[in-house]
């Protein structure tokens, strides 16, 4: 379990921020009379289940997947296209979203993880686009308008009433804390051993017995559920689903968010999407055009920091985790 | 079926094609001999369309256009690689797709900066917009016969560059074996940024030739970069022959699978379905098309094997 001596390092007591700001958010918000900035909250939380969903198989599994952007597509688009035929409880879209989303990443997982390198960066890319421009040629749900969703999922229980934002925003919560506990498992699993292993030498896992390509698949599997959810949740915030979020600049923004955060760190990708959200939001308050800034902003992320914000934490000892 | 479509289909998805060709080219130059994954090759394609569109509703002629913004482009792309790309060469493909991808979101806003309008539109130029008498009694369009006949030309001509000049000899080398070329004494900085420039003269080419047809539009570049990956991939990375037969293939499916595919579904289902799940279908054609190639081989069709 929990080593206690990790929560007094620098990379611990900065999580401990991280993880304690996205608790308090709501309270604050109700206090200074500021909403917006729970909606904001809730927005972040959702791409940092993203990105911590990417790092698995890009941080630790040291593939670059291109299309990750495609499960937060159908998650939303299973929430969208139930509602659209009055099938509102959770307790069906769900298992149909990850029905759906088992299916398409063992079919996509299984032709792109037969190759290697840049042949893997482009197929994932273009796997996704097939699934963008499809969505895009289907009017029934909308075409490239979109999908608007009038009642957000049910759970048939006053207790939880996703309409309530308060309810809304730490049911997003505690599924971003589960996935990073879940992380954090499965990285200090064998499982996560062999992936890990295979990121730093295929060839010498293969040898001592172990098939790599059927650990990579199982991981981008669970990448891809663990998308999804963040797909589903993004729906019930937005009440609106369109082709756009599935379009490979998203899945962009998500390898930056967790390049930013720092790789194959468990809270990286939290990090990275709130510190990715803040510079947005800083930039567009001076600017329309505020990616002539940001773009040029991320060029030098990646020549002057390549290990992120937690290489940054981790410069003056600690160890890894 | 009436053979007088047919074969305007079929020329229409050769100048797709070649267009396309024109794109996986230069994408497959940079990456087969500097190793690198470049995003933003199609912001270039954008920029040739914008610059071309430019100078040819302010002067009124299109040769002047073609003349003057493909080297303005190329110039740009020089530019950038001496900047930003060069620092990438020896640095995880991760890196480079990131960087590249920061070079797209700053080319589509200045774009918007300096070009503030919706996009711009382009007539055809007066002397190509006729049409002309095919085969079958078929009327075909002019300027996009010509935009076919530059496309081979470019093609062969290439072909020449890479097989019998100094500089292909030295492009062959180093697709084969960089840090030898370098070891022999080839100024290879140079020669990175020889071949990077003529990469991006070919991609601002293409985007000069299409703004007549698709106008110029921020962003443009996205949508045809990631159908030259689906190219270069079917082809095999660093193949330019491949390329060129992969780009071929896939404008024929393209263009072929949106007019007839519903002709072809209505054989086997019945009409109406066939009718609505055509569009969804042929939208998706290439990229199946793409998965089935690499399901037999995974390097594409003339890819150099792993060892």
């Amino acid at each position: 379990m929990f080593d206690r001596g990790v929560l007094f390092t620098r990379r611990g007591v900065a999580g401990i921020l991280v993880i304690g700001t996205c608790m308090l958010v709501p309270i604050i918000a109700t206090i200074i009379d500021e909403p917006y900035y729970m909606n904001l909250f809730a927005r972040l939380m959702i791409w940092a289940i993203a990105a911590i969903s990417l790092n698995l198989i890009l941080g630790y599994g040291g593939l670059i997947s291109f299309g990750h952007a495609l499960y937060l597509g159908i998650g939303a688009y299973a929430v969208g296209i139930c509602s659209y035929y009055d099938i509102n409880s959770i307790f069906i879209q769900v298992p149909i979203a990850l029905g759906v989303a088992t299916i398409i990443s063992f079919v996509f997982g299984g032709i792109s993880l037969r190759t290697r390198g840049v042949y893997f960066i482009m197929i994932t890319m273009a796997l996704t686009q097939m699934i963008y421009y499809l969505s895009i040629s289907i009017e029934e749900y909308g075409s490239d308008d979109g999908l608007i969703i009038y009642v957000r999922s049910e759970f048939g229980t006053n207790l939880i009433n996703l309409d309530n934002p308060f309810h809304r925003y730490y049911l997003i919560f505690i599924v971003m804390v589960g996935c990073l506990y879940l992380t954090y498992r499965l990285i200090h699993s064998r499982f996560g051993y062999v992936i890990r292993g295979a990121k730093s030498n295929e060839l010498r896992m293969e040898v001592i017995g172990h098939s790599t390509f059927r650990y990579r698949l199982v991981c981008f599997m669970i990448a891809g559920l663990m998308c999804t959810l963040a797909g589903v949740l993004s729906a019930n915030v937005e009440k609106f689903v369109s082709p756009d979020m599935m379009h490979w600049t998203r899945s962009g923004e998500l390898i930056f968010m967790v390049v930013l955060g720092g790789m194959a760190s468990i809270l990286g990708p939290l990090t990275g999407a709130m510190v990715f959200w803040l510079i947005s939001e800083i930039l567009s308050r001076f600017t329309e055009h505020w990616h002539i800034i940001f773009g040029p902003f991320l060029i030098l992320v990646v020549l002057l920091s390549p290990r992120g914000i937690d290489g940054l934490l981790s410069r003056r000892g600690s160890g890894s985790g | 079926m009436e053979w007088a479509l047919l074969i305007e289909q079929i020329l229409n998805g050769v100048q797709f094609g070649v267009l396309l060709f024109l794109l996986a080219a230069g994408l497959t130059l940079t990456f087969g001999i500097m190793d690198l994954v470049n995003l933003a090759h199609g912001s270039m394609y954008m920029l040739g369309a914008f610059f071309g569109a430019t100078i040819f509703l302010w002067t009124g002629s299109f040769l002047l256009a073609l003349v003057l913004a493909v080297p303005i482009v190329a110039g740009i792309g020089i530019i950038t690689e001496i900047t930003t790309l060069r620092t990438l060469y020896q640095r995880h493909h991760l890196d480079q797709v990131l960087a590249t991808f920061g070079l797209i979101l700053f080319f589509n806003e200045l774009v918007q900066i300096v070009w503030p309008l919706d996009g711009l539109t382009v007539p055809f130029p007066e002397y190509l917009s006729s049409t002309v008498p095919l085969l079958f009694g078929i009327e075909y369009s002019l300027y996009r016969l010509m935009i076919i006949g530059a496309g081979f030309l470019l093609a062969i001509s290439m072909w020449l560059l890479v097989t019998r000049t100094r500089l292909g000899m030295l492009i062959r080398a180093g697709a084969s074996d960089r840090e030898m070329v370098y070891a022999l004494g080839t100024n290879i900085r140079l020669l990175f940024t020889l071949v990077f420039g003529l990469g991006t003269a070919l991609s601002a080419l293409a985007g000069v030739l299409m703004a007549p047809i698709l106008g110029a539009n921020s962003g443009m570049g996205e949508q045809i970069i990631i159908v030259a990956f689906v190219v270069i991939v079917i082809g095999g990375i660093g193949s330019i022959r491949g390329s060129f037969i992969a780009a071929l293939i896939t404008g024929l499916i393209d263009s072929l699978g949106r007019s007839f595919l519903d002709v072809i579904l209505a054989l086997f289902i019945p009409i109406n379905a066939a009718e609505a799940a055509a569009p969804a279908i042929s939208s998706m054609l290439i990229y199946i098309f793409m998965a089935g190639i690499l399901f037999f081989k995974p390097t594409g069709l003339f890819g150099k094997q792993p060892n």
